[in-house]
This record gives C-alpha cells, structure tokens and sequence, in this order.
C-alpha cells in the first residue's frame, strides 16, 4: 500500500494536483498530519470536549448559528440521522467505491421495522399485551432489531445485485430503493399504505409533570430542551460508537480491501482478495447503518409514511456524500450537515448581518442550489470539501510521528 | 426489431398520409361526441354547479343557506393588542399549492379584519412545513415557543398533523385545521386539535347511500390515489356501497400520476354504472379525460378533493357530467372575485376553509379572546355560519353537524 | 404465556396467508388486444427517449441520468411552440381541420425537438465536456448527471414562470391544449383503435427508421459507429469525437423532443417539471431491456417494456406498475446484463 494515493484517482480524475510540488501543503494537511502524530490518548482528550461543544450547540443558542425558522434542536437531529446516513453510505460509495442511489431503501427499511414492530396500527405490534416489547424500553429493543433487518436485507439485496459494476449498479439499486417505497406504498395490511403508520414508540425517559411522556415524546418542552435536543445527542452517541466500529474496520484488512477493490477490482481479485464478499460486507455494513438511522427517524418523527423515502432524498444522501469528501468520514459529516442546516439557516431568515435577504425564497431554490454545486463541485473538486487523504493504514503513528519532526520536509512525494 | 432500411423520405410520407387521413375520420365524428370541441376550445361554459344537499344517510335535504356568513370586519370597533396566528402547512415543495389555498384564504379574511378594525391588528405567520413530517416537528416547536401566537391555522396534512398533534396538545395551542382528514386524527385525546370539514367517515358513506339509493347505480368502480384522504376516502365508500362496489374494477393509482392507461381499461372492461374517483383533482382530470378518450362513458362521481375550478379547466368536456360531492358550500362569486384580486388566482381547494377559519378566529380575538387557553375555549362553543357552512364542533374537534353538497359539472 | 405467543404468531400468519398481491390473470385475458395496443403506444415513447440514452451510452459509456429531463423540456418546448402559434389551454380539443391539424402537430413537433436538442447539446457543452477535459470517472460522470437533472428540473419549476410571467413552468402541470381528439378508428381484436394510437405508433416508427437509416447508412452515422467501437483509432482516422459526440447527443435529444410531443397527445396533462424523471428512468429500463448501446435494442425494449407494463399493473393491480417496470430492469441485469439484442454499438461491459 502506497503511503500516498493521488487524490483523484479513485474518481478517475487524473493525478496531477493542481498546486504543483507540494501535492498535500494546505493548511488542512497540515492539520491532519498534526493529528495523525498525536498519541490516541491525546486524541481522546482533544476529542471528547470538541464533541461535548458539537452536543451543546442547540443549548447554547449561539446568535447567527441557530436557525430562525425551526427549531434548531429538531434540525440538528435531523443532522444527526443524516449524519450517520452519511457515515454508512461512505462506507458504501466512499470507501468500497460502489454507487448506490437506492440508500434510502435501508433508511426506509429501518424506520418501518420500528414502525410495524411498535405501531399500533401495525397487524405485528409487539406493544400490545400479547407482544413481546415493554411500553417503555420498546424502541431501545426495537433499535437493534432494525439494525438486523436491515443488515439481512443488505445481504439479500447485494448478493445478486453486487456483481454488477459502475453505472449498472447505481440503476439497480436506484431501483430497488424506489421498490422499497412502493412495497411500503403497496402492502397497506401492514405498512399502513399511504396513510404510513403513526404512534411509533419512542424512549419513555425523563417523565415529569411538565413532559408526562418524558423527553423523547414529540410534544416535550417548549424551550431549549425540546425532543429535538434528546434525538440529537441520542444520535450523537450512536454516531461516535458507528465512528469507532467503521474506523477500526477501516484500519482493518477489511478496510484495506475496500480499499483495493475501489482503485481497482480485477487487481485486487487477482492479487487474492475475495471482492464480491468485501462488497457484500460493505453493502451490509451500510445498510445496517442506514437502518440505525431510519430507527431514530421513526422514534423521533412518531409517524413513517411512503413519501419520504423518494429518489429525491435518496439522492439528497449521496449528495451529502460527494459534498463533504467521499471516503473521509468526518467529511461526511460535514456534507450531512450543510444538506440539513443550509435550507434551514435560511428559511423564516429576513435579514443576515444587517443585510436584508428574502430566506425563505433562498431556502425554496435548495434543490437548484445543491443540483449547481453538484455540477460545479465534480468540474472543480470531484474528492469533496474534505477530501480523503490515503494514510498508513497500520503503524502508521509510528511514521506520522517522524514525518512530523522532520516537518520542513514535504512527508510524501506524489503518487502516480 | 428488424427495421427495414428504407429512406426515411419515404416513412415520412407514409406517416404524413396516415396522420391526413386519421384527423379526417376524427374531424367526421368529433362533433357528435364533443358538444363543444368544435367551438375552438377557447370558450368553457362549464362550471362546478350546486345541485342539492344530502344528509348522512345520503337523502336530499332542503339547502341551509339561511344564516348569513360571519364576517370577518366585525363591526370595527374591536380592541386588542397586537396577537399572531401562526399558519402551517406545505408553502413549498411538491405539495405547495394546497397550503398556499389555505393561506391565501386566510389572507383574505386577515386583510378584511385588520382595515375595519385599526386598533385591533392581528397578523399571520406562515410556517412552512413541505408536508413533510418530519419537517413538521422542526417547525411545531417554534410556533410554540412563539410567545405572540395564540392560536394555529394548521397543519395542513393529516401526516404531520399526526407527527405534531402532541406538540400543539402539550402546550394548550389551539390547531385548526383547514385540510386534515384522517378519522384517527380527533381519537388521540388532543383536545387542541380541531378541523373545519367533515372527515371521510361522514362524507364516504353519505355519497355512498346518495350514489346506490338517489343514483341508482347498482356497480361502482372505485378508483383510489395512495394519499391519507384518498385511501381513507375509498374505504368509507366502499364500505357505504356495499355489495355495489365492484372490486373486479377497483384500481389504485399513485399521486402525481398522469397516464392511467391499465385502470382504464379496467374499468372499459367492466359492466359498472358509475366511478369513484377517491383523490385530488390533478389525477381525477386526466384519468376523467382518459377514460373519455378510451370512449368509456361511464360517470364519474367523486368528492371534494376534485371539487375544485381545475378539475373542470384541466379536463374539460370530459369533465361534464361529473357529480362531485363536497362538506363544503359554493364559494360565493364575491369571495372568488375578492380572492383573485388579491392573489392573482382562482380560489382552489381548502381556500373556502381558509377564510372560514380565519374568520372564526378573528372573531374570537374581537371578542378578547387574546391568550390560547380562552381562543381554545372560543373555538370549542363556536356557533356560527361561513361561507361554506356552519361551524359547530363537538368535544372531540369534528364538526358535530356535516351536511355534504353535491355538485355537478355542467 | 406460551399458548397467547402462539395464538399472536398465527394471528400474525394469517396476515401473510391472505395473500398481499393477488393475481388477477382473468381482467389480463379480457383486455388482452386493448392493454397490448396501449402498451405498444406507451412502449413507442419509451423507445424513443430510449435512443437517446443508448446512442450516449454506446460513445460515452455514460449514463445520461439528466435525459429525463431533456424530455420533459421537450414537452414543454412543444406546449411554448403551440403557444406561440396562438393556441390557448383547453380542456377541449381543437377541431382545426386535416391539413392544419397535421401542420401544428409539425411545428409543435419541431418546437419541442428543437428545444430537447438544444439542451442536450447545452447539456453536454456545460456539464459533460469540462469533465472530459479533465478526464473523470464515470461516477463522476453519473454525479454530475443527477446534479444536471435537479438543476433543470427547478429551473422549470422556479425560474421559468419567472421568466414567463406564470404561463410555463411552476408548481402545478400545464393546463392541457389538445389538437386530437381521440376517435376510434379501427378494431384490432378487442380493442379499439383511436387516431392519436395511430398517430403515435406511425410516427415513431418512423423516426426511429430515420433514426436507424441515419446511424447505419449515413457519413455521420459511420462516424458515431466508429467513435462508439474505438475512439482512439476513430480519431486517428480523423473522425472529430467531439463533433460525434455532439451530434450523438443532438440527436439523442432530438427523439426526446419528438416522443414529448407525441406522449402529450396521450397525456396531455402530463406537462409538468416532475413529468421527465419516472418515464426517463423507464426508457432507460428499455434500454438496457433491449442491450444498452444498440439502437434497435433499444427500440424492441421500449415496445416490450410498455406491453410487460401493462399487462404486470392488470395482473397486479395498478398501484404495481412501476415495481413492475424496476423488477424487469433489475431481473435483466441480472440474468442478462448484455440485454436481448446484446451491446452492438460497443463492446460489453458490465
């Protein structure tokens, strides 16, 4: 494994870097070789109080930050679930190289586990007297439950699916995301049809005299603490342990097998690696992802219908994807939360410092927008905002820590 | 397919010849089947016209036009501080019409109340919600947070009712909805939650009786979209029809369809006296129009989400005949004519609504009904006329008396 | 404890055993001739938009995702053509006589053709061409497709009555201006023929013979031939692959201005910013049915697609017409990635 590899290649852009001698100089570079040499202990302790602060930001009301037209906690557990949507499709896209435009199919697959398993409008409701689920612990028993499902159809749908390649690929899945919808659309006896299936179970924690459904129930709190808060940190555990699980398989020979299958798969089938099962591990690692999201989307909105689970935020995902870097995980992030805080900034926003803008027109055009910056950003930066830099996926330390004392040195020459 | 390689002058020809003699046959026989295809498409005479007044059984009943509408000026005299009714509802998005009807309406009954009454402002602040609900539970707590609101005109969709009701009910916020249909939406104990039309439970099965016993129609094909009205509308009709209902017919199609070729034929196929169309007007035009053009003449009945001008401009001749019932009465000429001069269109669906309820909120803020819990109180003793009907509800927020209008076009 | 879990997995079971879709082959057999004629109308637009994708495919190897919505601009170029000829919207047919009839639906034709080439081609210098400049993958390729798509569909959904003070474009569909009046004409077995069926039919088998006669038989088609076998020696041969590229695209766009105007004469209320993207996807589906990158497969595909839709969403039930269009696409790739006719533009790949 080369210490470097070009940035464009997995794209197929050509390997030439634009600014010339020193392929990886920016300041951003410089920023992850700084925290690539720290010690892991050093990285927990930087890292924790950074995502303390991320937790805090709808408690803190911070002035421009915070959204005028919604609530800023709600937004950002939209965030949250996007955000690991994004994780698990990186997976997936970023670091297997395989396209999928039907994702939403497993986010639509994990809400509607939960949905049916907890609806009482469901024919399988597991809430009731007969079921198996407590009234309070049922959408914590249900998570994983989802998460399983979800998996399984990872598995189903990939095996046949997953020996085709490139564009054929993103069709067929495209495909079978719109047949996830419609089947929810469809089999009305137990999806609910159109009318999707209301009342799903959600935490029954914090119950007091003011929230008497506790803090997850959609009607709790008024002030800062809304449900929104409650569904965001919820989130954000669940994406600091995905973070962990995803990293390691990374660092792992899975990970380096990804790896090798994206750059090139007829190489890394012939050098020994079993591609089709690497993929299948990736498709089933997403979708089990994609799941946990769609579990907290239906914990936190209470109600799954059809219509959500469109092309449209299907490709809202990918969007995401390719916005924030594909393959660099916190890039990921990142492009999760332009896509669900953008429109939101602006939307019910009259004026931003001291200028008067019409928002709500702005937030209206977020498709146009995002359509333009797909279009420029694959002319100008295919990699993403935060691109992936190919790293050292075991020692690395070791070398980071010598690359950065001898830093005047540029640490890596240019692949080819 | 093997394609011949002739010059393609020559299929040209061919296909100009084909083309010279069909519109000939079609020129023939149009007349006879089109009573006004032939005044050049321009003129539309045909118009949404009341024709009687149906109770839950599905028997005529005289009209009860008597009362006169509430007005939303009051007398000008009312007195308040400044106080805010938040709106919600899909403004943009695939679903934004149906919202804006609903606001545009309100806006209409805002701007009448506010030049009568100068010392007593009240405005509107429209949430958007995309129909979407999970969008709903990012706008449902800042409408609560909002201090100045006393009241909501919302939400729109029985989905993001549903994902929000609890939000409205905890903070003692009235939400009045314009365009909410479901029947599960007043069982869930929010005793905030009030809507202005009859849900599907009392309009199915009263168009039901009305079709089988006034009609006479012994088979209907039941046509139903996927959207929460459609769906819950099929059911009621099916049910109130009976052994009438034809199921060997019964199709469903998706929102936002617009070639409905199988279903057609479908019912082509059948030996059904009439169909039922559950669904919105931007389906039930071209499927009316498709089913004309396949030559089926068949009629259609349907309910108030067609019972709009659209359905009439977009399918036109084939939309004749077409009996349409509504919860709701004729939208006066003056409301109409007052309606497009402010916005620039025709009143659409849920627009007659919007005002009605705008208005009964007005008079409530009139009446110093300033805070939520006393609007709440106002809404739920409310007695009084609209524009589309009398307005009385019972402790669970449905209208405790829904007289259905039957419409046809002609 | 034990005997209630039991009774809830029967209960549950039952749900299952009654069975979720059923098979109505009885309304198949009944409607037979009247879901086959329809089918082949439908199939004839799919088969046109579908050139579209496989002539792009078969020289670029790209998926054209955006060709969707060239279609659905050529529906609206024809509904701006017919409004600049002074036709007002309708529900009603207008009875213009032979002759004009045939004129208008011409212009409107060239209208619609018009605009779909013209944002083809602008789609191509825009989006497409830096990429190639720059040598990217084909994700990147299909990335930009999909950013293409939304663009073009908000700007007809935002930008266009803006433009046109409200008359095109917007949130709902175009109010209808129909020139045909559908009248049977003739019975083939139990169906009813009507003159838009005919005219439809005709006129696309036409244009795709003149399409086919232009690939195989002209100096321009050669060059498409050449440039989709093996770019690199084409261009030794002096063959412009970017002028064949262009021109592959003009032409694409072309067909999809021609199958808009005749799919309004079947669904004239299907003029809408949203209208291009389920039938693109599914003339996509034809042509991968038919061998994607070979023109004949792709017509043979939409013809088959259109009647296999018809007669799955009777046997089904309606509400199952897209599953049915998306499972044939997905079985075919499966079982046969080459499709029927196989790759013949070039070579196979998948």
């Amino acid at each position: 494994m080369s210490t470097d590899a070009p940035t464009g290649s997995r794209t197929g852009t050509p390997t030439s870097t634009p600014t010339g001698r020193r392929p990886h100089g920016g300041v951003g570079d410089a920023l992850r070789l700084w925290w690539d040499a720290l010690a892991r202990p050093t990285q927990w302790a930087l890292g924790v109080p950074f995502i303390l602060l991320v937790a805090l930001l709808p408690v803190l009301q911070i002035p421009v930050l915070t959204t005028v037209g919604t609530s800023f906690g709600a937004v950002l557990a939209q965030f949250g679930m996007y955000a690991l949507i994004a994780i698990g499709l990186n997976v997936v896209v970023g670091q297997a190289g395989l396209l999928d435009l039907g994702y939403i199919g497993f986010y639509a697959i994990g809400a509607y586990t939960v949905a049916i398993l907890t609806s009482p409008a469901s024919p399988w409701n597991q809430m009731g007297v007969d079921g198996w689920l407590s009234q309070d612990w049922a959408w914590l028993a249900a998570l994983p439950v989802a998460v399983a499902v979800t998996a399984v159809s990872g598995l189903v749908l990939g095996s046949p699916t997953l020996r085709l390649r490139g564009d054929y690929l993103a069709i067929v899945t495209l495909g079978f995301g719109e047949i996830v919808r419609l089947l929810a659309d469809n089999l009305d006896e137990v999806t609910g049809g159109g009318r999707g299936l209301a009342q799903v179970a959600y935490p029954r924690l914090g119950e007091s005299d003011a929230n008497p459904n506790g803090v997850f129930s959609a009607g709790s709190g008024s002030g800062v603490l809304t449900s929104g808060v409650w569904w965001y940190w919820t989130s954000l555990v669940l994406i600091v342990v995905v973070l962990l699980l995803v990293g390691n398989l990374e660092r792992s020979r899975v990970g380096r097998s990804w790896v090798a299958i994206r750059e090139d798969e007829d190489a890394a089938e012939i050098m020994g690696v079993p591609t089709f099962r690497f993929k299948l591990w990736a498709f089933v690692i997403g979708a089990s992802i994609g799941g946990m999201s769609g579990a907290l989307y239906a914990g936190q909105v209470q109600f799954v219908s059809p219509t959500n689970f469109n092309v449209i935020n299907s490709v809202l995902f990918l969007c995401a994807v390719v916005l924030g870097g594909q393959g660099n995980k916190l890039g990921v992030i990142l492009g999760a939360f332009l896509i669900v805080y953008l429109p939101n900034f602006f939307l019910g926003r009259t004026e931003i410092l001291g200028l008067p803008i019409d928002g709500t027109r702005i937030a209206e055009l977020r498709y146009l927008f995002f359509g333009i910056a797909l279009m420029v950003l694959m002319i100008f930066r295919p990699q993403g905002l935060l691109p992936v830099r190919q790293k050292l996926l075991a020692y690395g330390r070791t070398l980071y820590l010598a690359a950065r004392r001898a830093s005047t040195q540029p640490v890596v020459k240019e692949g080819s | 397919m093997r394609l011949p390689s002739h010059r393609a002058t020559t299929g040209a020809a061919v296909a100009l010849a084909a083309a010279l003699a069909l519109t000939g046959c079609s020129q023939k026989t149009a007349g006879g089947t089109a009573a006004d295809a032939s005044s050049g498409g321009t003129a539309d005479e045909l118009a949404i016209v009341a024709d009687v007044q149906i109770d839950t059984t599905g028997a005529e009943v005289a009209a009860d036009g008597a009362g006169e509408p509430a007005d939303p000026a009051g007398d000008g005299s009312a007195v308040c501080d400044p106080v805010t009714i938040a709106l919600a509802g899909a403004l943009t998005g695939p679903n934004a019409a149906l919202g804006q009807n609903i606001l545009y309406g309100a806006q209409v009954a805002l701007e009448k109340h506010n030049e009568a009454n100068a010392d007593c402002q009240v405005a509107i602040t429209p949430f958007d919600t995309e129909g979407d609900p999970q969008k709903a539970t990012q706008v449902a707590p800042q409408i609560v947070g909002d201090e100045s609101v006393i009241g909501l005109l919302g939400p729109a969709f029985s989905g993001e009712t549903k994902a929000t009701g609890d939000v409205f009910h905890q903070a003692g916020l009235l939400s009045l909805s314009a365009s909410a249909t479901n029947p599960d939406l007043t069982t869930n104990g929010w005793d905030t939650f009030y809507r202005g039309l009859a849900n599907d439970a009392v309009q199915g099965p009263a168009v039901a009786r009305y079709m089988v016993d006034t009609l006479g129609y012994e088979a209907v094909c039941v046509v139903s979209d996927n959207s929460d009205y459609g769906i819950g509308l099929a059911e009621e009709i099916v049910g109130g029809l009976g052994d009438a209902a034809d199921e060997s017919c019964s199709t469903e199609v998706k929102t936002g369809d617009k070639d409905f070729a199988a279903g057609v034929q479908l019912i082509s196929g059948s030996e059904a006296d009439a169909v039922f169309f559950a669904g919105y007007y931007a389906e039930a035009a071209p499927f009316v129009q498709q089913l004309r053009d396949a030559g089926v003449e068949t009629p259609l009945v349907s309910a108030d989400g067609v019972n709009d001008p659209q359905f009439v401009s977009q399918a036109g001749s084939s939309s004749e005949g077409a009996v349409l019932s509504c919860p709701c009465g004729p939208a006066p000429e003056e409301f109409a004519a007052e309606y497009e001069e402010m916005h620039g269109q025709a009143p659409g669906v849920y627009s007659t609504e919007g005002y009605d309820l705008m208005t009964i909120l007005l008079r409530g803020v009139d009446s110093g009904a300033t805070d939520r819990a006393s609007l709440l109180e106002f809404v739920a003793g409310y007695e009084g006329e609209g524009l589309a009907r009398s307005y009385m509800w019972d402790d669970t927020g449905e209208l405790s008396d829904a007289l259905i209008w039957i419409y046809s076009v002609k | 404890m034990t005997g209630e879990h039991l009774h809830a997995a029967l209960l549950a079971a039952d749900v299952v055993a009654e069975p979720l879709i059923g098979f109505d082959t009885g309304a198949l057999a009944r409607n037979f001739w009247a879901l086959t004629v329809d089918g082949l109308t439908y199939g004839s637009v799919y088969a046109l938009v579908a050139v579209g994708y496989t002539l792009v495919y078969g020289v670029l190897r790209l998926i054209n995702f955006a060709h969707s919505e060239v279609f659905m601009l050529g529906m609206f170029g024809q509904y701006a053509m017919l409004m600049l000829l002074g036709f007002g919207p309708s529900g009603n047919a207008y009875d213009l006589g032979i002759a004009m009839t045939v004129v208008y639906l011409g212009v409107a034709m060239v209208g619609g053709m018009a605009v779909s080439g013209g944002v083809a081609v602008g789609l191509e210098r825009v989006a497409y061409r830096p990429l190639r400049a720059r040598g990217a993958g084909p994700l990147v390729f299909l990335i930009t497709a999909i950013g293409a798509s939304f663009v073009l569909q908000e700007i007809v959904h935002f930008v266009l009555p803006k433009v046109t003070g409200g008359s095109l474009g917007g949130v709902n569909a175009q109010q209808p201006i129909r020139l045909v009046e559908p009248v049977p004409q003739l019975t083939i077995g139990s169906a009813t023929v009507t003159n838009v069926t005919i005219i439809i039919i005709v006129s696309a088998l036409v244009l795709a013979l003149a399409t086919d006669t232009f690939i195989n038989r002209t100096k321009f088609g050669r060059g498409i031939r050449a440039v989709a076998q093996d770019p690199v020696t084409a261009t030794l041969m002096g063959v412009s692959r970017e002028r064949i590229i262009m021109l592959t695209f003009l032409v694409g766009g072309l067909l999809a201005g021609a199958a808009a105007l005749l799919y309004t004469l079947r669904v004239p209320n299907g003029i809408i910013y949203s209208g291009g993207f389920i039938l693109g996807i599914k003339a996509f589906c034809a042509a991968v049915l038919g061998g994607i990158g070979n023109l004949r497969g792709a017509l043979l595909g939409g013809l088959l697609l259109g009647v296999m839709e018809n007669y799955g969403q009777v046997l089904l039930g309606t509400e199952w017409r897209d599953v049915v269009a998306f499972a044939l696409l997905i079985g075919v790739l499966m079982v046969r990635p080459t499709g029927i006719l196989g790759e013949s533009l070039g070579r196979a790949r998948a």
